[in-house]
């Protein structure tokens, strides 16, 4: 029985609770309240009811079948949370949080955000539940981002851009840290990801697990079994794991992670600590394989999508990667874009640069494999905030 | 008997507080890191932090997050700043210095290489920010085989229970965090610090060192009459940055000089 992380936090060596000091009684007053609410029949009825009324869940699952026809292999499934309310699979997530910090009494939540989708979805849930949001963001996303920068500002949330480092995600976890611990008695800090100090992987995972749950039904509904194969982005890695975990004990079912290639996985510029071999590393609370310098220091990263521009990645994608359940590969800026154009030219959807990368993997394994064989794609978010750049790359300006 | 506990028996037999500086090894150039420790050694220092720069220093604020950032453009390394800490002890044998930073440099290097490097060169103790006690066992085991002293940190949220249990691991001394927050801000709260050390000393009965927020002679002094000793970080670091090359020895020796007699007056 699969059964991670242990009681301390830990997937195998990855995971664990590595903050100073003055956090350390915040994440272990968070891990005590979600075990207390994890499994509490009224905690459980609310998140279902927000998913469903809210959100719109469940999700459907959609068959891309001119696409696949053109690619003339197995038949590609993509799993909608581009329909979700706010666009993206990060609600679900943030709904669930929000809900505990109500019920721990915070009135004021902060969260960290590179493509701006889960600065959105905790913007959203403040605005849901009337608490005051600040969102940090890295001043080089916010211009890659702008549609959602403003989404947010209409939400109600303030945006501080974040100028340190890198100006990307990575930067915008730092200064989010810096602001719970600054604020630490009063502050909900929504973590975006299935990474963090524990018990963000394990929470985070289990609000994303809907997606799995959901695609598990409906698979054998719609084609009679499950998928051959799963497929999903991996940035932090959380609307992978939401879709995975379902599935860890499908032994059939094959599980892939797709990381950003950036501008090849050789070229050193990319977001592929996995697929890269990268040392494992302490970084944002957890141990996890990091991109670094052989003295140990966080290098820069680079993918065409905000979302997966980061160096680490959650710590159970970690584990499920050594324990040999999940394999990693990696998809590099243009072919993310072909597929982005593709999704839209022959279905009529737009989807998230993020999610590019997943439906990219797809499209390069689907031609060897027969027409009876489908993958399931998690089409974890909708493209509308990437037309800017999309645009810039094709020599547009808008 | 370790340099450290050498150091704060002789400051208790004199009645004194340990005054503590930190700066980060690298800035403002790696020419004068070792200069600088001599300078803070000279003015008064009683144990001299180091900082090791990293490129994501979660717990500071922005003066040392600057501080930091021109210590790697300057490419300082773990092993590079290992070598100032060899070169300072040429001259220099009696001040302890403890080494401060966040884990991932030394994970990368490997507990156990950079435990043994510590004791050959004379790293006296070494504080990892975001490495809490319970993921500390590794680190813990490699730093006491060559005679590391781990030194943990407590701050305003710790609460009793926890005190007990870095009270059994700590070595050295104990960094006591004054105020809820990063390095350099400015909401230290005396009142606060008052309250908090003797539920500390009930538990802990190594010496205690406060620091976080203590930006000039005034707090160095009030802040001392609560502990063992005043750590002064982000308000050092300020002097070397609005400091030039040529001034900043001078700068930042008399800045100690004042920090020294203030918490002395304690």
């Amino acid at each position: 029985m699969y059964d991670y992380p242990d009681s301390t936090g830990h997937f195998g060596p990855y995971g664990g609770i590595y903050m100073a000091e003055t956090l350390i009684p915040a994440v272990e007053e968070l891990r005590v309240q979600y075990l207390r609410y994890r499994n509490d029949p009224e905690f459980k009825a609310e998140f279902a009811y927000e998913l469903k009324h809210y959100v719109g869940r469940p999700s459907p699952i959609y068959h891309a079948k001119n696409w696949s026809d053109r690619l003339g292999g197995a038949q590609i499934y993509l799993k909608r949370e581009d329909l979700n309310h706010t666009g993206a699979h990060k609600i679900n997530n943030a709904i669930g949080q929000a809900l505990l910090a109500r019920r721990m009494g915070k009135k004021r939540v902060i969260a960290e955000t590179g493509a701006g989708m889960h600065g959105v979805a905790t913007a959203t849930v403040a605005a849901r539940y009337g608490m005051e949001c600040v969102v940090y963001m890295g001043a080089e996303d916010i211009v890659r981002q702008a549609p959602n920068v403003y989404r947010m500002k209409l939400l109600g949330a303030t945006v501080v851009p974040v100028e340190s480092g890198s100006r990307t995600l990575k930067d915008a976890c730092n200064e989010a840290i810096r602001d719970w611990v600054t604020n630490v008695e009063s502050t909900f800090y929504i973590f975006g990801t299935a990474a963090g100090p524990h018990p963000y992987p394990m929470m985070v995972r289990d609000f994303q697990c809907v997606i799995g749950n959901e695609a598990r039904i409906q698979m054998p509904e719609m084609i009679g079994r499950q998928p051959d194969a799963v497929i999903a982005c991996v940035g932090g890695g959380s609307n992978a794991i939401g879709l995975f975990h379902p599935y860890i004990e499908e032994k059939q079912v094959e599980i892939i992670g797709v990381e950003a290639g950036g501008h090849g996985i050789i070229s050193g510029s990319h977001a592929a600590p996995l697929t890269s071999n990268s040392k494992v590393g302490v970084l944002h609370g957890n141990k996890v394989y990091l991109m670094q310098d052989d003295d140990g220091q966080i290098i820069e990263t680079h993918s065409i999508s905000a979302g997966l521009d980061y160096p680490g990645v959650g710590p159970e994608h970690c584990w499920l990667k050594d324990i040999g359940r999940a394999q990693y590969v990696a998809i590099d800026d243009d072919e993310a874009m072909q597929a982005f154009h593709d999704l839209c030219r022959f279905e009529g959807i737009i989807p998230a640069l993020e999610s590019s990368h997943a439906l990219a993997h797809a499209a390069k394994i689907a031609p060897a494999m027969g027409r009876d064989k489908v993958l399931l794609v998690n089409l974890s978010g909708r493209g509308d905030k990437d037309i800017n750049t999309v645009a810039r790359l094709s020599g547009i300006s808008l | 008997m370790s340099r450290i506990q050498a150091t704060f028996e002789k400051l208790k037999q004199d009645n004194r507080r340990a005054l503590i500086p930190f700066f980060t090894a690298g800035d403002p150039s790696l020419a004068l890191t070792v200069p600088l420790m001599h300078a803070v050694a000279d003015a008064g220092a009683d144990v001299i932090e180091l900082g090791v720069p990293f490129s994501d220093p979660m717990a500071d604020g922005p003066v040392i997050q600057r501080a930091s950032e021109r210590a790697l453009k300057h490419r300082m390394t773990l092993r590079g700043v290992l070598g100032m800490v060899a070169e300072f002890r040429t001259k220099n044998s009696i001040t302890p210095v403890v080494l401060m930073g966040y884990g991932n440099p030394i994970e990368a290097m490997g507990w156990e290489l950079f435990a043994k490097r510590c004791e050959e060169v004379g790293v006296d103790g070494v504080l990892t920010v975001d490495f809490p006690p319970e993921e500390s066992h590794e680190a813990f085991l490699h730093l006491q085989r060559h005679g590391i002293d781990p030194i943990f940190l407590l701050a305003p949220t710790t609460e009793e229970a926890r005190i007990e249990k870095v009270a059994k691991l700590a070595r050295g001394y104990v960094y006591y965090v004054s105020l809820k927050g990063v390095t350099g801000a400015g909401n230290l709260d005396l009142s606060d610090i008052a309250k908090k050390i003797p539920q500390l000393r009930k538990h802990i009965k190594l010496p205690i060192g406060v620091g976080f927020g203590i930006r000039d002679a005034a707090t160095a002094n009030a802040v001392a009459k609560l502990c063992d000793g005043v750590v002064v970080g982000s308000r050092i670091v300020q002097e070397i940055e609005a400091s030039t090359e040529q001034n900043v020895i001078a700068n930042v020796g008399a800045l100690i000089n004042e920090l020294r007699q203030a918490v002395d007056q304690a």
